[in-house]
């Protein structure tokens, strides 16, 4: 894949779309959690919104269902001061036959200035971005097993948060790596970020193959996995993905893989526990664990709104500053 | 060509000034709010000589600025901070330069988003004419008649110093 200009960035490379972090430099990422850092403070104003993007349209488009993420984008759209539209399209037009280029159409017939795009196949919210008019921008919202970039920022900006630093943290992810978006963007800013290591833990099943590549380490045992740790990630363990006998059961991977205070003990004492949610709880985390003091997943939810303030409000920012070049 | 300024003794007619307007207009003690970078630093010192017991508040308004448009969003590095409550208080509101007026539009549109202050003094090191909008400052450093291509330049935090700067002819 050589592409001669990158579709996410305007020519003199700031973010114009948010597609992938995979072609993004460690620059743009450190930008998106420095913006970031700024949006955080809003929430403490008593009036929580800025004027940025007064008059501009955002359209969620979502086809495929997500609480969590759509109404973190719509907070974060509605903090910028921007007018938004929620599309459950899954319930909707093409589910009466519309092809995706007609909804698109009809939707920058509506002068839309932006579109957050979740869809279950690969590659949509790039098929979008390169059909969309110059001045609109489109941030992907997870694509099928392919990215989920915000979400892979804003668990950038909760680790840097409370690490301050990437360089010296050993990260591992745990389990379904295989149906796992959320997966490969945080592979590819936690490398990007350049921290010490990457692991992935999990069944041979669930592992994709040549995910060695990406510069991680394969781990089937939790315990060795889990030895020297900084951050602890736990993935959902992706049910209506699984179409063929992935695992032999919940409980054996409960046994073998789920985070508990137990296992917890493998990795350093001052390891932070996240999940993307939403948390199976006793599938791939107990309890105890996800409510406990190691446990960051609320401030994940916290700083997923303000990291998405960022991305919104760069890619529209350098699309109005440059003429939508 | 570059010409420079007695900052201290500014400083030291601009707190005299202050304390007699903040005595004649305002009823509780006042807090004051720093515009990021110079007018914290401007601020700092004049919240030191006035000995204030609030906390110095800090405002960046970069996500209030009026050109989005025209240059996109500024990462923050120095986020606001205003620890303490706004509404129904006599805010001395600092910054270094006063110019187009643009700024200053931009924080109190900021400060509005925390509460409502009972009245905002503006306090300003430097008046450099040129306004854009219909803002004045209650208490100036000094005052200056500058032609577009000067610049004022002001360094600091310690020493805080001033200096008017001709552009070169570049843009």
């Amino acid at each position: 894949m050589s592409y001669r200009h990158n579709i996410q960035l305007t020519e003199d490379k700031k973010l114009k779309h948010f597609l992938s972090i995979e072609g993004l430099r460690r620059q743009h990422l450190v930008e998106i959690m420095d913006t970031a850092e700024g949006f955080a403070s809003v929430a403490e104003q008593s009036v929580k919104k800025v004027p940025l993007l007064r008059g501009k349209t955002i359209v969620n488009l979502f086809f495929e269902n997500s609480t969590r993420t759509r109404s973190t984008f719509e907070l974060a759209a509605n903090r910028l001061s921007a007018d938004v539209l929620n599309l459950d399209i899954s319930t909707s037009a093409t589910s009466k036959g519309e092809s995706l280029l007609d909804t698109l159409a009809n939707m920058e017939a509506m002068q839309v200035d932006m579109f957050v795009v979740r869809h279950s196949t690969s590659g949509a919210a790039h098929f979008i971005a390169q059909h969309v008019p110059k001045h609109v921008s489109v941030i992907n919202a997870g694509d099928g097993a392919h990215a989920h970039p915000t979400q892979a920022m804003l668990d950038m900006f909760t680790i840097r948060r409370h690490f301050g630093e990437f360089a010296p943290l050993n990260v591992a992810i745990i389990g379904d790596i295989l149906h796992s978006r959320v997966a490969r963007s945080q592979i590819h800013a936690l490398t990007t970020l350049g921290v010490n290591e990457v692991r992935v833990i999990g069944p041979k099943t669930l592992m994709p193959c040549g995910i060695e590549q990406m510069g991680v380490h394969v781990h089937h045992d939790l315990k060795q996995g889990l030895k020297d740790v900084d951050v602890v990630i736990a993935l959902r363990l992706q049910r209506e993905r699984m179409t063929g006998a992935f695992i032999p059961s919940e409980k054996e991977f409960y046994n073998a893989y789920g985070l508990t205070d137990e296992t917890m003990t493998y990795a350093k004492p001052t390891a932070i526990v996240m999940h993307p949610g939403p948390i199976n709880r006793g599938v791939e985390i107990a309890s105890s664990v996800a409510d406990g003091p190691q446990s960051v997943i609320l401030k994940q939810v916290t700083n997923g709104v303000a990291v998405r303030m960022a991305v919104m409000s760069m890619c529209m920012g350098n699309v109005a500053a440059r003429g939508g070049m | 060509m570059t010409q420079k300024y007695d900052v201290e003794a500014m400083l030291q007619q601009m707190t005299i000034e202050l304390k007699n307007l903040c005595s004649e207009v305002c009823e509780h003690e006042p807090a004051m709010i720093g515009i990021h970078t110079g007018g914290v630093w401007v601020a700092e010192r004049l919240h030191d000589s006035l000995g204030l017991n609030q906390p110095l508040g800090k405002l960046n308004i970069s996500f209030y600025r009026d050109d989005f448009t025209r240059i996109g969003v500024h990462p923050q590095v120095n986020p606001s901070s205003l620890p303490f409550s706004v509404e129904d208080r006599c805010i001395i509101l600092v910054d270094d330069v006063l110019y187009t007026g643009r700024t200053i539009r931009a924080a109190l549109n900021e400060i509005y988003d925390y509460g409502r202050p009972a009245r905002v003094i503006l306090v300003t090191l430097v008046d450099r004419g040129g306004r854009e909008l219909p803002i004045q400052a209650d208490v100036v450093g000094a005052r200056m008649a500058l032609s577009e291509v000067e610049q004022v330049k002001l360094s600091g935090p310690t020493p805080l110093q001033l200096a008017v700067v001709t552009k070169p002819n570049s843009n």
